[in-house]
């Protein structure tokens, strides 16, 4: 057994088993539709993880970045340009090298935050969304110098075996963002996590009791874009199977914001929760527009309300939650099990009446 | 105090040499130069607005001084930052508290066991055997000065929903987690009441008695300075107008003026 | 020689005034800040709502241009009334953050809002100003200098110096820097703090909509508007986020070395250096002189 599980507690057991068996053995078994792979669950994992990278630098570590899909950018074409030019390094292994390209850009664009906080920062940090994509796209080197605008992405072969269909390709990105996921969990959990918390909610302090702000700030930049790069990469490989640098632009630098305040500044679940929620409230909608209103709903009057409805929920959870989604989650969990409790019913946890 | 201190107090640890200190055109502290002997607990007193706690936030590194030195242990300490003065040993608390709100009680003194934290985070991600040997060892010296400082009871829950009397101990507790060899104490004791009080003159007594550490607190209540103090500074204007035990101090005229707002 | 340094006076005027419709828009944002050291996100939102407001009162019902300009001007106002109450009031003791990402949420609700109402085609606005140059510049100074810019400029000043009059010598002025420096204890000596926020926000919408008008007539009412809005932080670095002549100072670096570096340097590299050139530059002042050229010196107290 691998020594990552060993530290954590029963309950974290359980979750993790239960995930486990749903993601690989139940969803796999009921859900044969390829658009469910192709459109829901491979770009949840991807943006989730993502978002996971937007979580260490601003939920955790308190750091207003907006580049996000700049680093996915990164990581994506760097994937592309070491699957191409250095092949013997494998898929794992280039995926491993992109998110440490994107984990440089990381620590470069991530300096201003030993000078500057807040809006200033942000501003820092858009430097970079705009200066990678950029780069990308004016180096014709990183397009291989295909003039053609569209670059398809290679196919995912791991150890001789090809990885293209949906399936396949949804459980390449199940086992990356499962590892990742684990990794961060146990630095957040860890020392490393509690520098990231006490350098955001009172750097000073931090500082008298030993903590570098120098260090943790460009280290959680540097995982950060680490982990954006690694998305991306995915992003590109199992989801787009392309690589435009106008699918990495500042509108989904935004949409990993919202995913990342929305879901719950601060918490590995809320990257999740919030990445579901933005990749699925527009089916949702859609799916209202065209069986509720038989389709009498312009596509774009839809996607105009979706918007509205993203700009008035953050508004919403600013004024009464702004610890997000997975705060109300818990509180939900919390007062269940109270309404639970004091109805007599011994052993909480466990659905089984026991008299 | 007549009783055999395990911890003879010996020379100095901490020295501030002419230090001046202005904002803009105010002048916060003038060419004020004192000492603070190892194992000693030394209070700074005087009015409000005499410059104690930018005192404290220069010895800190948190204010740069325009003129004068720092030295710890003898040797001058160039370039001065809270992350320097943590390392050699000087650890604090703060006046208006700085907890990190959004953390539980015992988070907050783990994060004081920074400087005993030597894994990286890549071992921390992989869970490395060092890694649990070292939180295990964290928490335990955590755990230990939770149940000193009795807030067992609260130590999962969040700081920032504490009462102001258990953040003042969370603080000192974060401080005490350095392990380090002289804390600076900003007014531990402000808006506690007499019984909060009498607990921490007791823990910070204890914890020059058994651990040997050198105190360094800032406080308002004369009682408290009197009782538990073995010398004392007084500031005033942001010059130093007395130096020396408690009892020479209160006989000291230019103190009495201060406080009693005579014209000096 | 002499045909070049023209050529660079054209580059760089041209620059400076296209850098006036920059400070145009960084002016709402200071408009905020400077009354409520709130950095407002939405207001690149805010021109392109309610310039398309003005176009579809014109366009889609007809209205004459001036009263459909007060109309839209009008529905600012009600904007402002609408933010004041339902977002600044319950978030008056939320943090700077927490703050900045509701005004980034209500970015997304007048974006969207705007763009159910009036659609998504781009409208052509037509202010009986040409963008194209004034022929007796260019026949007595050889320069070719674009009417729109000309009268961007203008404009820009006006306001500019109308606005900075307003916050230094009058009573309405002192109240709203009183309340960006300390707003309770500015409520506190009786300043009406709902009054002065409405005020404000109104205004920084009714400058969204001259902006807007502006960059309307350049280059046509759409959704790229928003990002323009993003150009203006950079402006904002370089002058100050609370300062009225900064804005216009940064507008005018940032326009003129976009356009230097456009021309001289951008075609080694393909071009499109405008994107980010701005924000490196917006960097270089944060590391040195974080407050801007006019701003505030940011104190952090401990």
């Amino acid at each position: 057994m691998k020594p990552i599980f060993m530290t954590y507690t029963k309950k974290d057991l359980i979750n993790l088993a239960v995930c486990m068996v749903l993601s690989v053995l139940i969803i796999p078994t009921f859900i044969k539709t390829e658009y469910w792979y192709t459109s829901i669950l491979i770009p949840w994992l991807c943006l989730a993880l993502a978002t996971i990278g937007q979580q260490i630098v601003m939920g955790y570590t308190g750091q207003l970045a907006l580049g996000a899909a700049g680093f996915m950018a990164a990581g994506a074409f760097a994937m592309f340009n070491l699957i191409l030019r250095v092949p013997d390094l494998g898929f794992v292994g280039s995926l491993i090298v992109s998110g440490l390209i994107a984990a440089a850009f990381g620590i470069l664009f991530g300096l201003p935050s030993l000078k500057v906080r807040g809006i200033y920062l942000m501003v820092a940090t858009l430097a970079s969304q705009f200066f990678i994509i950029w780069m990308i796209d004016k180096f014709g080197w990183f397009k291989n110098y295909d003039s053609s605008g569209i670059i398809t992405a290679q196919d995912i072969v791991i150890l001789g075996k090809p990885f293209t269909t949906p399936l396949a390709m949804y459980f390449v990105c199940l086992a990356v963002t499962t590892i990742l996921t684990l990794l961060a969990m146990n630095m957040a959990r860890g020392s490393t996590g509690r520098n990231w918390m006490a350098v955001r909610d009172m750097d000073i302090a931090a500082e008298s009791m030993g903590v570098s702000l120098l260090r943790t700030k460009v280290q959680a930049f540097a995982i950060s874009a680490f982990y954006c790069g690694v998305a991306g990469a995915l992003f590109a490989f199992c989801y787009l199977k392309s690589l435009e640098p106008v699918a990495f632009d500042i509108k989904l630098s935004f949409k990993i914001l919202f995913m990342c305040i929305l879901g719950g500044l601060g918490t590995i679940n809320g990257a999740f929760i919030g990445a579901a929620f933005i990749l699925l409230f527009p089916v949702l909608l859609n799916a209202i527009g065209n069986n509720v209103f038989h389709g009498a709903i312009d596509a774009t009057i839809i996607s105009s309300i979706e918007q509205v409805i993203f700009g008035l929920l953050m508004i919403i959870f600013m004024i009464y939650e702004p610890l997000g989604m997975a705060k109300l989650w818990e509180n939900l969990k919390q007062s269940m099990k109270s309404k639970l409790s004091s109805s007599g019913i011994k052993g909480v946890k466990s659905p089984v009446l026991k008299k | 105090m007549a009783y055999e201190r395990k911890f003879k107090i010996g020379k100095p640890i901490l020295e501030v040499n002419n230090i001046s200190l202005a904002f803009g055109g105010v002048k916060a502290i003038t060419d004020t130069s004192f000492n603070v002997l190892e194992h000693e607990v030394r209070a700074i007193i005087g009015p409000n607005g005499a410059g104690k706690s930018s005192m404290l936030n220069c010895i800190n590194g948190i204010y740069k001084p325009q003129q004068g030195t720092v030295s710890f242990r003898g040797q001058v300490v160039p370039n001065i930052t809270p992350n320097i003065m943590a390392q050699m040993g000087l650890s604090r608390t703060f006046q208006n508290l700085a907890l990190f709100k959004r953390m539980s009680v015992l988070d907050n003194i783990l994060v004081g066991r920074k400087l005993h934290t030597k894994t990286n985070f890549l071992e921390v991600a992989l869970q490395l055997p060092k890694v649990k040997k070292e939180e295990k060892l964290n928490r335990e010296r955590s755990e230990e000065i939770i149940s000193f400082l009795e807030i067992e009871d609260i130590k999962d829950t969040p700081v920032g929903k504490l009462p102001y009397g258990l953040q003042k101990k969370v603080e000192l507790g974060r401080a005490l987690a350095t392990d380090s060899s002289i804390i600076l104490l900003d007014e531990p004791m402000a808006g506690m009441n007499v019984e909060e009080k009498r607990d921490m003159c007791r823990f910070i007594l204890k914890v020059n008695d058994e651990l040997g550490t050198t105190m360094v607190l800032i406080e308002h209540d004369m009682g408290v300075v009197m009782d538990i103090s073995d010398r004392v500074v007084v500031l005033d204007y942001g010059k130093v107008i007395g130096d020396g035990t408690p009892d020479e101090i209160m006989a000291n005229q230019k103190v009495i003026d201060a406080y009693l707002g005579v014209e000096h | 020689m002499a045909n070049e340094l023209l050529f660079f006076m054209e580059v760089l005027v041209g620059g400076l005034l296209a850098g006036t419709m920059y400070s145009l828009v960084a002016l709402g944002f200071v408009l905020i800040f400077k009354a409520s050291a709130t950095f407002n996100f939405s207001q690149g939102a805010m021109v392109f709502f309610s310039v398309l407001a003005f176009c579809g009162f014109m366009q889609d019902f007809n209205i004459p241009f001036v009263l459909a300009f007060i109309l839209a001007a009008f529905l600012m106002v009600v904007v402002g009334l609408c933010t004041e109450r339902l977002v600044l009031r319950p978030l008056m003791n939320a943090s700077e953050d927490t703050v900045l990402m509701a005004t980034i949420g209500l970015g997304y609700v007048l974006e969207g809002l705007a763009q159910a109402a009036w659609g998504v085609e781009v409208r052509r606005l037509d202010l009986g100003i040409g963008d194209f140059p004034v022929p007796w510049i260019a026949d007595n100074l050889k320069l070719f200098i674009s009417a729109l810019d000309i009268t961007a400029g203008l404009v820009a000043a006006i306001m500019i110096i109308g606005l900075f009059l307003l916050f230094k010598y009058t009573k309405i002025g002192l109240g709203l820097r009183a309340v960006a420096d300390d707003a309770g204890a500015a409520s506190s000596i009786g300043i009406p703090l709902k009054h002065i926020m409405l005020l404000v926000w109104s205004a920084a919408g009714v400058v969204a909509l001259v902006a807007g008008c502006m960059w309307g007539a350049r280059a046509g009412v759409q959704f790229a508007l928003v990002d323009l809005a993003l150009k203006a932080l950079p402006v904002l670095i370089i002058g100050g986020f609370s300062s009225i002549p900064g804005a216009i100072i940064g507008g005018l670096i940032i326009g003129a070395v976009e356009k230097i570096l456009e021309v001289y340097i951008g075609p080694f590299f393909g071009g499109a250096i405008e994107g980010w050139a701005p924000y490196v530059l917006a960097i270089f002042f944060l590391l040195y002189r974080p407050e801007g050229l006019f701003g505030e010196k940011i104190i952090r107290r401990v």
